[in-house]
Order: structure tokens, then sequence, then C-alpha cells
């Protein structure tokens, strides 16, 4: 690319960016209930499981927060899917890829936009978790840290979706396939439940599942660990390394598999 | 080589019921500046046709250039001299008029003022001033497609591809359409729509492809095409359903192909047309048939659509 035509992808991207936060804005419907299902999700889980499962070394409120905030990211991702899905069966990205700008800037668009959600709903969750009675036992650095790890992660995990929403190009179809995908991820990890809890495959699986990675990387920033010992498998041994490290892959893997579907899908 | 030209277009979709051969051999050649009309049946390719030009679609077979530049390997540079609009309006639901089309402004690399010049400029040409600043989610059909159109000249293109644009348009909209683009054409626009009001094509179009199952069956001026399905034609119309069958029955007698029943109008090319309207009304008078309406004219473009794209089994 030229320098000429990196500033125009970076105005394509800075456009379409801004038109995508205009529609959630003016569909705060999205928006909302990816704020208040977290909000729901701490409520419950604290109240369900407060009494039940013990933490060594802590409480569970302060243990489930970490795990919430994870899920949350995990979730929100699928709006990145469903909103490419639905932009491609309107016909409106076809409108785009009939104008002389960069295709990618689509794309990348889509997953900046819904950053922007995961950011509304950290901050719903951080009061909720305050009013429950969840504690940081660290810095104001270690929090932000520990916001910009689960940024990072939504983020990764966006362009999963956008591929999927890309090739499904249906927003029911995708749906209903980025379930079958979060679901698993954010309930077989170490969210809700410590890592012990689980048996066999089932928890090899666990161990090296990325949310889990990022439950134990957000977990240790905020300052609710326990004192719980760590499971001896790299990703949790090293857990911020290892956040970083799947985010990247994932980002890299599924940002490549988005442009292939959309060149290739689209132009069928 | 043409400005736009298009050699054996193949193009088949793949559906659950088998292959669908959309373009089959399909070719165009279209000089700079001239407007083209294609028409064709509902399923005859038109808009494959056009995906195909404006880089959206990919040809299973053939070639295409617009300017020149190769639609499938130079798509960028095809992208920078045209301005498309699909056959359904495909505006942003959730912005409004004018921030959809500044949106497009903004992705023709346009500076932001100039983006918002143009909307405001085009808003006004399309007659949508009023509805301009509510979402479009909560507009008319007709006024969504209007900001579509306006999409496709936000920034002057030289070529222009626009897929059945005055659909759903009412006769005033349709009216304004037909001056801006004139008013491109002036400047030397070369256009391509699609259309299925013939008189439009008729009115609008140097030159007319008519299409079926993805090939070319016809190609000239209209004028060409009305030639094609003969010279003047006797048309009568009955007072009464029951008396049709003895009056066509006469009319055929006089002309044994060619003769075609519609409602209660018998058609028919002849090659003395006003004798045998003659003929034809004293024929009527002896057998006390009451005759509606009776005349010579022209062929049509509908006559000549009607003709060339006429399949077996199909009325
Ligand atoms: N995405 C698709 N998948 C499968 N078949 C398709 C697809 N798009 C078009 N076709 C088929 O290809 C043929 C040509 O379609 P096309 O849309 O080009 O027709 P058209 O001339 O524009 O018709 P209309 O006047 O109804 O708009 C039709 O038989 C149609 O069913
Ligand atoms: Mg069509």
């Amino acid at each position: 690319m030229s320098s000429n035509s990196v500033s125009g992808w970076l105005g394509d991207v800075a456009a379409l960016t801004r038109r995508n936060i205009l529609g959630l804005r003016r569909s705060p419907e999205v928006v909302m209930f990816s704020i208040m299902q977290p909000v729901l999700f701490v409520l419950m889980f604290n109240a369900v499981y407060g009494g039940a499962v013990a933490i060594q070394g802590g409480d569970y409120t302060n243990f489930l927060m970490a795990g919430i905030f994870a899920q949350t990211m995990v979730f929100s991702s699928l709006i990145s899917g469903i909103t490419m899905a639905e932009d491609i069966s309107k016909g409106i990205v076809d409108r785009f890829r009939s104008l002389p700008m960069h295709p990618s800037a689509i794309l990348v668009a889509r997953s900046l936009a819904d950053l922007l959600v995961g950011v509304c709903s950290i901050v719903g969750m951080l009061i909720t978790g305050l009013i429950v009675g969840w504690r940081w036992n660290g810095g104001l650095g270690a929090l932000l840290a520990g916001i910009g790890m689960l940024l990072l992660f939504a983020w990764a995990l966006s362009w999963l979706m956008i591929a999927l929403g890309t090739f499904l190009s249906g927003s029911q179809a995708t749906q209903g396939a980025g379930m079958l995908i979060v679901m698993p991820l954010s309930f077989l990890s170490n969210a809700f439940v410590p890592i012990e809890s689980f048996r066999g495959w089932l928890r090899v699986f666990v161990e090296w599942n990325p949310v889990s990675a990022l439950v134990q990387c957000v977990r240790g920033l905020f300052g609710n660990l326990g004192t719980a010992p760590v499971p001896q498998v790299w990703p949790l041994l090293h857990p911020a390394p290892a956040t970083i490290g799947y985010a990247v892959i994932a980002a890299a893997l599924f940002g490549a598999a988005a442009q292939a579907a959309f060149r290739h899908r689209l132009s069928r | 080589m043409s400005f736009i030209d298009a050699q054996e277009l193949r193009k088949i979709y793949q559906t659950r019921s088998g292959p669908v051969r959309a373009l089959d051999g399909l070719s165009l050649d279209i000089e700079q500046g001239q407007v083209v009309a294609l028409l064709g049946p509902n399923g005859a390719g038109k808009t494959t046709t056009v995906k195909i030009l404006t880089t959206l679609a990919r040809p299973d077979g053939g070639s295409a250039r617009v300017a020149g530049h190769d639609v499938v390997r130079d798509a960028a540079a095809v992208r920078r001299l045209i301005g498309a609009s699909g056959q359904y309006a495909a505006v942003d639901e959730d912005l409004t008029g004018r921030e959809n089309l500044e949106l497009v402004g903004r992705l023709y690399q346009l500076g932001r003022r100039e983006a918002r010049r143009r909307a405001a400029e085009l808003l006004e040409q399309f007659q949508l001033a009023e509805s301009a600043d509510r979402p479009v989610r909560g507009l008319s059909g007709g006024q969504r497609r209007r900001i579509d159109l306006a999409g496709a000249l936000v920034v002057d293109p030289p070529v222009l591809f626009l897929d059945e644009p005055t659909t759903g348009l009412d006769p005033s909209a349709r009216a304004a359409l037909w001056d801006v683009i004139r008013e491109r054409v002036h400047a030397g626009v070369t256009l391509l729509l699609t259309t299925q009001y013939l008189e439009e094509a008729d009115r609008l179009a140097d030159r007319i492809f008519v299409i079926d199952r993805g090939r070319v069956l016809a190609t000239g001026t209209a004028d060409d095409l009305k030639a094609r399905v003969g010279g003047l034609r006797v048309e009568v119309t009955v007072a009464n359903d029951d008396d049709l069958p003895r009056l066509s029955d006469a009319v055929a007698a006089l002309t044994p192909n060619d003769t075609v029943v519609h409602d209660r109008t018998i058609t028919a090319a002849l090659p003395d047309p006003a004798g045998a309207l003659l003929r034809i009304i004293r024929c009527a008078q002896d057998a006390g048939v009451e005759l509606h309406d009776a005349g010579v004219r022209r062929p049509t473009l509908d006559d000549a659509f009607l003709a060339l794209t006429r399949r077996e089994g199909v009325a």
C-alpha cells in the first residue's frame, strides 16, 4: 500500500466505524441487552453458587467477577457476526463493494465498533459488581490492564464471529452457529467454578480453553485468585502471555478467514 | 473494443435443486456516451449481468471490460469509474438519508465537507429534503429507492448502472429521476439500465438489448426492433365476448399467421392494413357483431418484446 492508500484505508475505516456506531446508537436494544445480560448473570450466579462453591482463601463474589467479565466479552463478540451477516443479507455490503473503497475496511470497522459495546458492558458490570460487594485488590493500573486484556480478547474473538457471519451470510444462522461456539467456550472454563470441579478429558479442555487463560489472567490482575494452587499447565501458569498469544493467533487466523470468506463467498 | 464490452458471459448458480444457468453466452458492446436498456422477462439474467459488470459477481465463463478494465482482474479500477444502484434498495436503515449519502461520498474518498455538500444537493434534486433527516427505517419504499439511486450519482461517475431504477417510483419522482439522468447523459455519461417499462426504454435508450434465458435475442434501436415484428397492424375490439370467435375466424381467414387475441381485442399484422380493416368492419357488420373500437396502429415495443421473447408453453 502506498501512503496515499493507507490514508484512504484509514478514512474508509473511520467512516464505516462511525456508521456502525451510529447504527448501534439507533438500535439501543442491542447494546442495552448486552449490558443487562451480564448484570443478570452477576446477580444470578452470585445467588445460586454463592453459598455452594467454596473458594479457597477467598469468596465467591470476588472469584466470580473475572469470570463474568470474560463471559460477557465472549458473548458480545456474537454481535459482530450477527450485524455482519445482516449487512450482507440486506445488500449493504454489496453497495459498499461497488464503491472504490478497501473491502477489508468493512471488516475492520465492524470489529472496532463492537469494541465499544464491550466497553459499555464492562462499565455496567463494574458498577453491578461493586454493588454486590466485589472488590479488586490491586492498583488502578492492574484494573485497567485487566480491562485491556478483556477488550483484546473480545476483539480477537469478534474476528471469528465476523468470519462466521460472512460465511453464513444470514443473521439467524450466524446467531445459532455462534451460540454453539460461545456456550462451551464460556461454560467449560474456570469462569464460574474452580477448575478442580472438572474431571478427565473435560478437565484437559478446560485447562487449554483460551477463556480459562483469560479468566486466570484477569482474576490475577484483579487480585481475586484466592490461595488455591494453580493447575500445572502452561497457559494457566503464564496466563498473560497465553492470553495475548491466543488473541493474536485468533485475530490473525480468523481475520484471514474472514477476508477469504468475504472474497470468495460474496462474489459467487 | 467497445467502452463496455462483454464477451460470452456465463454464470451458473448452484442451487439445491441443481444448477441454474443465469447467463449462457451473453455478449454486449456499448459505445461511450450511449444509453442502453436491457429488456427481458423475469429471470432473463438482467440483474446477473449488471452484477458482473459492477464487479459484484464473478462470471463462470467469458469476460467483460468497462472502459478497458477487466471486471475481475481490475475490479478496483472499474469501481472508480462506476456508479451503481441495484434492483433492491440497499440503504442503511439505521442511518438517515443524508447520512447514507454522506457515507457513500466518504467511501468515494470525498472530503467531509464535499461529501456533505453533495449529499444536500442530491437530496434536493431527488425531492427528499423533507425526509432527509429521518432514519431510513421509517421511510416509504419509493423514498428509499430514491436515496439508493442518489447514491449512484454521488461523484458524477462516467459510467452508470441502474437496475430497474424507476420501479416503485411515483410519476413525479420518475420524471425527476429522468431529468437528473438526462443531465448526466448530456454530460457524456454512459448508462446501462434495465427496466420493465418498455415505453421508458423506447423514449430514452439509444440502443436496446432484448435478453432471455441468459442470451441476447436481439439488439438495435427501438425502431429496429419494432420493424422486426412487421409493419402496421390492424386491431379490433368487440363489444361482447360472445362475438369474439366469429370475428377472429374471419380475421384469421384474411391472414393465416400472426393473429393475436387478447381479452376482447384481435391484433393482426397484414400486408394491406387499411384494406383489411375495411373488410373486417364490413364482415362484422354483415354478421351483426358490435365493434367497440377498430383501427390501424404501428407496432409498439411491447409487440416486439412479446414476439421476441414468446416461449413455448408460455402465453
Ligand atoms: N443468488 C442466486 N442463486 C440462485 N439462482 C439465482 C441467483 N440469482 C439469480 N438466480 C437465477 O438466475 C436467473 C437470472 O436471474 P436475474 O436476477 O439475473 O434475472 P432478472 O432478469 O434480473 O429478473 P427480474 O426481471 O425478475 O429482476 C434466474 O433464473 C434466477 O432464478
Ligand atoms: Mg433483476
